[in-house]
């Protein structure tokens, strides 16, 4: 064996040893990604109010009220199972809609509505141009299907 | 390969490379931002902001494809020992940086509109900030070394060490799905639309004309400062 074959050798071992090391190591923490509070959740636990939490869940449909001093906005966060009233004052994210997700940070009131402090809102992996939208959302439903195949 | 080890023949290729990649790559990268910035429509949930895209995407590849390059003449200085290697790789260190660096900045602008937030420790962020901190550290160990020409094995084996983050980067998000959106461009499609994904791929390549250029200029840079260490050297001795 060459000296120059040698060190090739050495040197792809090693590389390959610490990717897959570390892509161990770092698949292993995949499952420490829940770090918010379902509605469901919030439900069975109730923090005290005050206490801050994270509270994660869809934009129920219709439900969001923007009051006239243009920055007060209050809407409900759901799951498959709950709902929860949450009542924020700022602006509003761009992709913060009815239907989607949402994560907002915040406390409990006294009173069990969710106070949020900030709010923070999640893209998906499409991008349509807004005049498309109706014709275009069943082919990107279509490649998001493909895509998670 | 050996062929273009040689220094003298690999400058007397890259001098005429230079301009060649530089102002097409210019062009093509300005062409592609105005192109994305007056003549794509709005986005359906985001509206304009979306044309930030245009900038931060390219810059996120670059930033990963500048330390992949690393890694590659890293091994290459390490088993073959060849003149050129290590000083490609210290000549990619500093654009990729500044890629990574606009990658970083143009999500954060872009984050405070769209998701509602500046920055969160979600694992796609993280993990490019690591890489921007892996350049940093990069660079540092180049420059430590007080020759100029000599490339030091430790940065080799540093730049090695450090290619583990880039398949990280590439899985965060699905690893630790937060608040980054997953890929939109894999090897099975895209499911970005076509009015947005031709300037994409535009400035793209046009980004990627630019640090090739960068990196030409820097290597020649660096090869022309190993011969006056040398020259110097002999002047003194004689």
């Amino acid at each position: 064996m060459k000296p120059k074959h040698q060190r090739l050798a050495i040197t792809l071992t090693a590389l390959v040893a610490l990717i897959g090391a570390a892509l161990l190591a770092a698949s292993a923490l995949r499952e420490e990604a829940s770090y918010f509070y379902t509605p469901t959740t919030l439900a069975e636990t109730k923090p005290p109010a005050g206490k801050a939490v994270r509270l994660g869940g869809m934009v129920q449909a219709g439900s969001v009220k923007r009051a006239a001093d243009g920055l007060s906005v209050a809407f409900t966060v759901r799951d498959q199972k709950a709902e929860q009233k949450v009542v924020y004052k700022g602006i509003t994210p761009d992709l913060f809609r009815e239907g989607s997700g949402v994560v907002a940070d915040g406390a409990l009131r006294a009173d069990g509505v969710f106070a949020a402090e900030t709010l923070l809102a999640k893209h998906d992996e499409n991008y349509v141009p807004r005049e498309l939208k109706d014709i275009d959302m069943k082919a990107a439903e279509h490649s998001k299907d493909t895509l998670a195949e | 390969m050996h062929r273009f080890a040689n220094p003298a023949r690999f400058l007397s290729i890259a001098k005429p490379l230079t301009p060649v990649l530089f102002w097409p790559g210019l062009l093509l990268a300005l062409g592609a931002c105005w192109w994305g910035l007056t003549q794509v429509p709005a986005e359906r949930l985001q509206g304009d902001t979306v044309k930030i895209l245009f900038v931060h995407v390219p810059a996120a590849w670059l930033g990963m494809a500048g330390w992949s390059g690393i890694a590659i003449a890293s091994i290459v200085q390490l088993v073959w020992r060849h003149p050129l290697a290590g000083v490609s790789a210290r000549a990619i260190a500093v654009p990729g940086a500044a890629f990574a660096a606009i990658c970083l900045i143009t999500g954060s602008i872009w984050g405070r509109p769209a998701w509602g937030t500046w920055w969160v420790w979600d694992g796609r962020l993280t993990s490019m900030l690591v890489l921007f901190f892996l350049y940093l550290g990069y660079i540092a160990l180049t420059n430590a070394s007080s020759e100029k020409g000599s490339v030091s094995r430790t940065a080799a084996v540093f730049g090695i060490i450090g290619a583990v983050n880039i398949p990280i980067i590439n899985r965060s998000v699905v690893w630790w799905e937060s608040q980054h959106q997953k890929a939109s461009i894999t090897l099975s499609g895209s499911s970005i639309d076509a009015s947005y994904l031709w300037p994409l791929l535009v400035a793209a390549v046009g980004f990627s004309m630019l640090f090739g250029a960068i990196v030409l200029m820097r290597m020649r840079t660096a090869l022309a400062e190993i011969r006056i260490e040398a020259r110097m050297r002999r002047m003194a001795e004689e």
